[in-house]
């Protein structure tokens, strides 16, 4: 076999693998994946699949059940519309209170069960452009008491 | 003083510009513009030093008055993380970014000066170009305040005391992580800059390469440091115990990783053998658009992640300016195929080539996948309508395998001689290797359970192989260098070693690797991990071990305003003590909740426990079930309004006149101090129940063992040759160089 039919039967090989390979990635992504949606979204669509759902945690809403962290899942443009949510598992250290969080989980019954260790917050924002200020922050004292 | 920052800033931003025309203009020969050029880059870096130095000089002087200063530091910050929270920000870490590529330009045209007179003119005012953008996207924020990207803005009136640095960024691998990352995107600039001079030139051989090889290589190092910190930082501080997410943000640092390490891999086939030149300039192109998208991808709100912190204006710039580098880059290119393309070609399947080839489609390979996981949010929208993501069991699907053969690759690489190896040769430099690697083999799955993991079986079976085709590579070169010089083994293999840098850190990084993914996939595979709940007293048992909740911990720390309630974990191994944990969580007080209520609203961090061997890790984190609490907590606070009225009143009275609010607030922070203190106490005399998650790691050490060896490695591999051994190599360049013009 000449050298340049070696070359083009390489070739062809590889580019069919390469053909292959990616219709198996696309085929992996779509199956394994799960569709991002808003916790107003999950309720329009009903129960039966899981989704990814990311919104604000409500205000007043975070409670401890037991194992199970509960609290409500806004939207993050209308904080009226929120549904409940049954978490357990890991609860990130920047978990709380009108934090953006992301979560895979389902609709039962009105309320959306999370998948374990699903949860995670977004970092306090970094690159906001507003900042907190606390003029007034507590003062700890190390006085001898 | 940041007046003066700012004033260096735009300063640097004109040099920028003016660096970009001038080389322009000396494009065709006229040295003076290319010197003047030359120099305004020298300026442009001791300009943005000055910067970077008032900046840092505001955070050690707690000046309030500089926006970043406000946001980021305050009194009460420890003066290290005063100092490295300026690339806290988006504004202080574009200032990085700028500085760091002024000081890779200066250093690389101080290199070459005299030299490459057709490239330098070019590499110049691309490096200018890419300069005058950064510095101009700060400077772009004075104008436009919600760009949240000009590091001098000001506040009038000026706080009296800063927001502080946040808990989680106050670890030391989390301090120096965004540098390494920044040092690394920016240095790769270099050998971009390079190339793009080549390609206008037609100067494509290989002299762009050889001229930015020791800064490619720099930024890989950069890279690959910033990327262990990340994880490590992780693995160590956050509640979750793992070390990789696959999170968007990870994976924007590790694919300019991968496609660097297939660029430093190819370029090697260039220099020894003159071909795959087209794929280079190709390659160094992915690299840097890959780094702007690491740049842009934390500051964009494109993708959901831990870190996507939503939209700045910053993000549409950006994105313009990775679609000018992609789209000029690949025109270019194309225009200049022709003289891309070479005679050579590769002759047979097993020579280092065709290996380096296989190398660089796996790591393309893993990159295209992760890139594709990574932005399939955007893709599924695009193609299907509805957004769907994927998370970390679809990437640990489809990098496994490609990671998998990586390994084996590892090994085979050097092993193999460049254009071609007999079948005889091939066999007696593999076999050894192989025989060892099965050996290993049959032995983890005789006596361990590895075998319950075929693919992690299989890792450890090539990484076994890659590691003893390294060592024997050792041993060769040794033992050619005792029979032609004599001596001991070590003095022959550090002789050996230090005439071919190169080579044999490059060795050293492929056993790093190899390492490496041991850690990873016994770590992965074979980790056992349980969630359990405890009162004082009570025991559970993970794995082998027992684990008891001896007693609770409360203190608190006055500097950092935080509140930690800890626990006493014993572990246990056939009831023998084997370690005692002490996790914890550290409540800080809150900006946005009064009281003492605003502790357990605040930020809250996690202080893992852990007990680290070289046979693995005894990891805990710990959560207590604070509502027994609860009631105390809303009784201090009411009680703490009641105390400051009281003495509020008994103030009015004794001095005649209303007190001023701030004295309120005063007495109020007095009181929730005392208070918090007691809740400690309270925490000790009746220990609520504690949520634990006890992990046990196997070998997971030896992750950043093996990083840090990869690491050493690179740094061999930069080390410069002593001065003899350079004019001789210097010479065979020179010599090859004038063939391959006169062939040209």
């Amino acid at each position: 076999m000449d050298p340049d039919r070696k070359r083009k039967i390489r070739l062809g090989v590889a580019l069919g693998t390469a053909v292959v390979l990616a219709a198996a990635l696309v085929y992996v992504s779509f199956s394994s994946s799960s569709e991002a949606k808003s916790p107003s979204e999950v309720l329009a669509a009903g129960s039966g699949s899981s989704y990814k759902v990311t919104g604000v945690v409500a205000d007043g809403s975070v409670s401890h059940a037991g194992d199970a962290l509960r609290f409500q899942i806004a939207d993050r443009d209308d904080p009226s519309k929120s549904v409940p949510v049954e978490y357990t598992g890991t609860v990130p250290d920047p978990f709380r209170e009108g934090r953006e969080v992301i979560l895979t989980g389902s609709l039962e019954g009105g309320t959306i069960v999370a998948e374990r260790d699903s949860l995670i917050t977004k970092c306090p924002s970094k690159f906001a452009d507003e900042a907190e200020e606390d003029p007034e922050h507590v003062v700890i004292e190390d006085s001898p008491s | 003083m940041p007046t003066l920052g700012a004033a260096c800033l735009v300063c640097a931003f004109l040099c920028a510009i003016y660096a970009s025309g001038a080389a322009l203009a000396g494009r065709n020969g006229d040295r003076r513009w290319v010197d003047s050029a030359r120099r305004s880059v020298f300026a442009m870096a001791a300009l943005l030093t000055v910067s970077v130095v008032s900046l840092e000089v505001a955070f050690l002087r707690d000046d309030f008055s500089v926006a970043l200063v406000a946001d980021h530091s305050s009194t009460t910050t420890p003066t290290g993380y005063k100092l490295t929270a300026m690339w806290s920000s988006q504004a202080g870490s574009l200032l990085l970014w700028a500085w760091v590529l002024s000081l890779a330009a200066s250093g690389v045209l101080l290199a070459t000066r005299g030299r490459l007179r057709e490239l330098v003119p070019w590499a110049t005012a691309v490096l200018g170009g890419i300069a005058a953008f950064f510095t101009g996207l700060m400077l772009f924020g004075v104008i436009s305040p919600g760009a949240d990207s000009f590091p001098f803005e000001r506040l009038s009136p000026a706080p009296v005391e800063g927001v502080g640095l946040t808990p989680l960024l106050r670890h030391p691998a989390m301090a120096i992580h965004p540098p390494m990352l920044y040092s690394g995107y920016a240095l790769f600039s270099i050998p971009f800059a390079f190339a793009i001079g080549a390609l206008v030139t037609r100067r494509l051989d290989a002299s762009w390469i050889r001229a930015t090889r020791r800064f490619a290589l720099i930024a890989w190092v950069f890279l690959s440091i910033g990327i262990l910190l990340g994880s490590a930082w992780s693995y160590s501080e956050l509640g979750w115990g793992g070390y990789w997410g696959w999170d968007p943000v990870e994976n924007a640092s590790l694919m300019p990783w991968l496609v660097g390490t297939a660029f430093l891999h190819s370029v090697m086939v260039q220099e020894k053998r003159g071909m795959l030149r087209t794929w280079n300039v190709s390659l160094i192109v992915g690299v840097y658009a890959l780094c702007l998208l690491g740049t842009f991808l934390v500051r964009s709100g494109v993708l959901e992640s831990i870190h996507a912190f939503g939209v700045s204006k910053v993000g549409g710039p950006l994105l313009a300016l990775i679609a000018v580098v992609v789209i000029g880059s690949a025109a270019l290119i194309v225009s200049r195929l022709d003289d891309l393309r070479g005679s050579r070609r590769i002759e047979s399947l097993v020579s280092r080539e065709a290996v380096f080839l296989v190398n660089n489609l796996l790591l393309i390979g893993l990159c295209a996948v992760i890139f594709w996981g990574t932005f399939f949010p955007l893709i599924s929208e695009a193609l299907t309508g509805t957004e769907r993501s994927v998370g970390p069991p679809f990437f640990n699907r489809v990098v496994t395998p490609l990671a998998i053969l990586l390994v084996l690759f590892t090994g085979i690489g050097p092993l193999l001689a460049w254009r071609r190896v007999s079948a005889g040769r091939l066999w007696r430099l593999v076999g050894p290797p192989a025989g060892v690697a099965l050996g290993v083999t049959a032995v983890l799955a005789v006596t361990t359970d590895a075998a319950s993991e075929p693919a992690a079986l299989l890792l450890f079976c090539f990484a076994a192989f890659a590691l003893a085709a390294i060592a024997g590579e050792f041993i060769r070169g040794a033992g050619a260098q005792r029979a032609l010089g004599g001596g001991s083994w070590t003095r022959s293999l550090a002789t050996v070693f230090a005439r071919n840098r190169r080579r044999y850190g490059g060795y050293i990084v492929h056993a790093g690797i190899g390492i490496l993914f041991i850690a990873v996939a016994a770590s992965s595979s074979f980790q056992t991990s349980s969630d359990v709940r405890l009162r004082p007293g009570q025991s559970a048992t993970v794995g082998d071990y027992e684990v008891t909740y001896r007693e609770p911990t409360a203190s608190i720390d006055s500097a950092e305003q935080k509140l930690t309630f800890g626990a006493v974990l014993e572990v246990a191994r056939d009831d023998e003590l084997v370690t005692t944990l002490a996790p914890a969580r550290n409540y800080y007080s809150s900006a946005a909740t009064e009281g003492v209520r605003g502790f357990f609203e605040g930020e809250a961090t996690s202080e893992v426990g852990r007990r680290s061997r070289a046979g693995g890790d005894i990891w805990a984190a710990m959560r207590p079930d604070l509502r027994p609490l609860d009631s105390q907590i809303d009784a201090a606070d009411q009680r703490v309004e009641r105390r400051a009225d009281q003495i509020v009143r008994r103030a009015e009275q004794v001095a005649g006149t209303t007190p001023p609010p701030e004295m309120r607030a005063a007495v109020v922070s007095q009181l929730e101090g005392a208070k918090v203190k007691r809740l400690g106490s309270a925490y000790i005399d009746d220990p609520p129940p504690v949520d634990f998650r006890v992990n046990v790691n196997p070998l997971v050490i030896w992750i950043w063992l093996g990083g840090a060896i990869s690491v050493a490695g690179g740094l061999i591999a930069i080390w410069p040759a002593p001065a003899a051994r350079r004019r001789r190599v210097a010479d065979v360049h020179a010599a090859r160089l004038a063939r391959d013009l006169g062939r040209a």
